[in-house]
């Protein structure tokens, strides 16, 4: 049995064409996932689905074996950690504390306990987040934003992560270093899903690709599978050109 | 830092708590007339009787209206992610407060009987409640915005009508209706100071064990959801627990405003945003700030008594600017 499994899930906005129409796909522990797609293409909403922020209209998304719909808040996001694309805004506490709300979903008492704080530790080396440790959330940049919350989401030490659009305050040095820890969540077991707009990356660091157009799965392969010029410029609506460059590295360029 | 934040909150607790008791104790022996001590120790009339009937429910009434205002001040600033959420943004007060005029115009007797108003005004807050979970009922749609919305749109038609009332009204209950409407801290019976004790410290209790997943809900829907947390399911417990608190003691006291939003604002300022040490330190400063305007509003011009709400605003208005001013 697969970690992820969506099977044929729709959903629609009120009054709206369905965002998502109909997705199946499967993804396994130790994967990293890249979702892409133009603009509209239900990109966030399919991660939004798999947090279990929204529910499937018709069709099911389980992680474990386990029912979206059916399971409870708490233990979905035992299974489950996202991080949105909007950082929240006006959050008056601390890096630490902002951290620690990972924590929530295992929290029983009104205090975090000594584990919750091992695990904000843990996540706050990783992300190299000591030096803000006491700085206010709001203060600080939206690189440095974007590391804190995904410091939350890895203390919230779920098997399956989802980000969205992680990369798109971060400068090329904290860029390659998100995805060099992507590549180390991956070898601890993690199944990661990245919406992202840079296919080059995508293409480079993930191992699969998941093509969305029109709220339905255009592509679900390798890299060198799914990022075919025809069918990217059949959804993208631009002219693609595929080229080796050095290393055998995929480079893609796009327009005329 | 588990151990630190603990200790913290133990500190403020205790702090905020010997504050409450220090105005428990403090107040009732202060006033406009002086007090023979003499007399008073020796259970004989006038002392004895003013300070056991008078003075001492007085202080209690004030240390629980505060606690309930000013716990739900800073629950609905967290609910609603709004700074200057007051306990009667959503609606809660002008309800009772039309409750308690509706009782006092239509009664067909000439002297208030308080029962009959206390009861029509816990009456208006309950349509609140009953009001909310409808709309929340029939539109999906049920936010901390809709609520906010729901508040004005009530507060504005509550005051609609206790206007009409009031225009409506002989002299006698006119005089009446505006009394009740300045609010202020009364001697009330044992009685009612116990059942409204038994309604403000339980749900209180409640409210504070929410106080981790509140802190939560400052971050917005998404980021809460993401953690476990329904921030839709909390607004709606935080709704009901806030208006109960405010309906029940406006009924007994009527309107007293500024307490819900400045002290927990002070508050913020001293234990910072953490709802684990601001609410508990709300819910006794709040009692204690109410027992010491309540004493100063019969005190400073007695023997006539200044409604305690202008006390609140007098002395907590400059107080706060001269904070922000500061800052």
């Amino acid at each position: 049995m697969s970690l992820l499994a969506l099977e044929s899930a729709i959903y629609a906005y009120p009054g709206a064409p369905p965002v998502l129409n109909g997705v199946s796909a499967a993804a396994g522990a130790g994967e990293l996932i890249a979702i892409i797609g133009p603009n509209g293409a239900g990109k966030s909403t399919l991660l939004d689905l798999v947090a279990g922020l929204k529910t499937p209209a018709s069709g099911r998304c389980l992680v474990d074996g386990r029912d979206s719909a059916a399971t409870p808040r708490g233990a979905w996001c035992r299974l489950v950690a996202h991080v949105p694309q909007q950082a929240p805004a006006n959050v008056p506490f601390t890096v630490e504390e902002v951290v620690l709300t990972g924590r929530i979903p295992y929290g029983r008492g009104l205090y975090e306990n000594d584990d919750d704080y091992r695990a904000m530790e843990e996540a706050m080396e990783r992300m190299r987040l000591a030096p803000f440790r006491d700085r206010s959330f709001q203060t600080l940049s939206g690189g440095e934003q974007q590391r804190v919350l995904l410091a939350a989401a890895l203390a919230q030490q779920s098997p399956v992560l989802l980000l969205d659009e992680p990369s798109a305050h971060l400068d090329p040095q904290n860029e390659a270093r998100l995805w060099a820890l992507l590549h180390d969540l991956r070898a601890l077991g993690r199944l990661i899903l990245v919406v992202t707009h840079h296919l080059l990356l995508a293409a480079h660091h993930s191992d699969r690709i998941w093509l969305l157009h029109h709220g339905t799965l255009a592509a679900d392969g390798t890299p060198g599978e799914a990022l075919q010029p025809e069918r990217l410029q059949a959804v993208f609506g631009v002219p693609f050109h595929r080229h080796t460059g050095e290393h055998g590295r995929m480079v893609l360029s796009y327009g005329n | 830092m588990a151990i630190e934040l603990r200790h913290r909150a133990r500190t403020v607790l205790a702090a905020s708590a010997l504050a409450a008791l220090l105005a428990a104790v403090i107040c009732p022996f202060l006033g406009g007339s002086g007090m023979d001590y003499a007399k008073l120790l020796r259970h004989e009339p006038p002392d004895w009787p003013i300070f056991v009937n008078l003075r001492l429910p007085r202080t209690l009434l004030a240390l629980l209206t505060g606690a309930a205002l000013s716990a739900s001040g800073a629950m609905f600033q967290a609910l609603l992610r709004d700074a200057l959420a007051t306990p009667s943004s959503l609606g809660v007060t002008a309800a009772a407060a039309l409750g308690a005029v509706a009782a006092i115009s239509l009664a067909p007797v000439e002297t208030t009987w308080f029962p009959l108003v206390w009861l029509c005004a816990l009456a208006g807050a309950a349509a609140v409640i009953v009001l909310v979970a409808l709309l929340a009922r029939s539109r999906k749609r049920f936010s901390a915005y809709t609520l906010l919305l729901t508040g004005i749109a009530v507060n504005g038609i509550c005051s609609a009508i206790v206007l009409l009332l009031h225009s409506l009204a002989g002299i006698t209950k006119s005089f009446q209706i505006t009394h009740w409407l300045m609010g202020g801290i009364g001697a009330v019976e044992y009685s009612v100071l116990l059942l409204l004790a038994a309604v403000v410290v339980p749900v209180c209790f409640w409210v504070l064990r929410l106080t981790r997943v509140l802190n939560v809900v400052s971050y917005g829907d998404t980021w809460a959801a993401g953690r476990g947390v329904n921030c839709r399911q909390i607004t709606w417990r935080g709704f009901v627990a806030g208006t109960v608190l405010v309906g029940t003691t406006t009924a007994v006291t009527g309107p007293i405003a500024f307490v819900g939003l400045i002290v927990p604002h002070l508050l913020r300022r001293v234990v910072g945003p953490d709802y684990r040490l601001l609410l508990p330190a709300s819910v006794f400063g709040g009692g204690a700030f109410l027992a010491v305007c309540d004493t100063l509003a019969r005190s400073v011009l007695a023997p006539i008594e200044i409604p305690v709400g202008v006390i609140t605003a007098l002395l907590g208005g400059p107080f706060f600017v001269w904070l922000l001013w500061s800052r």
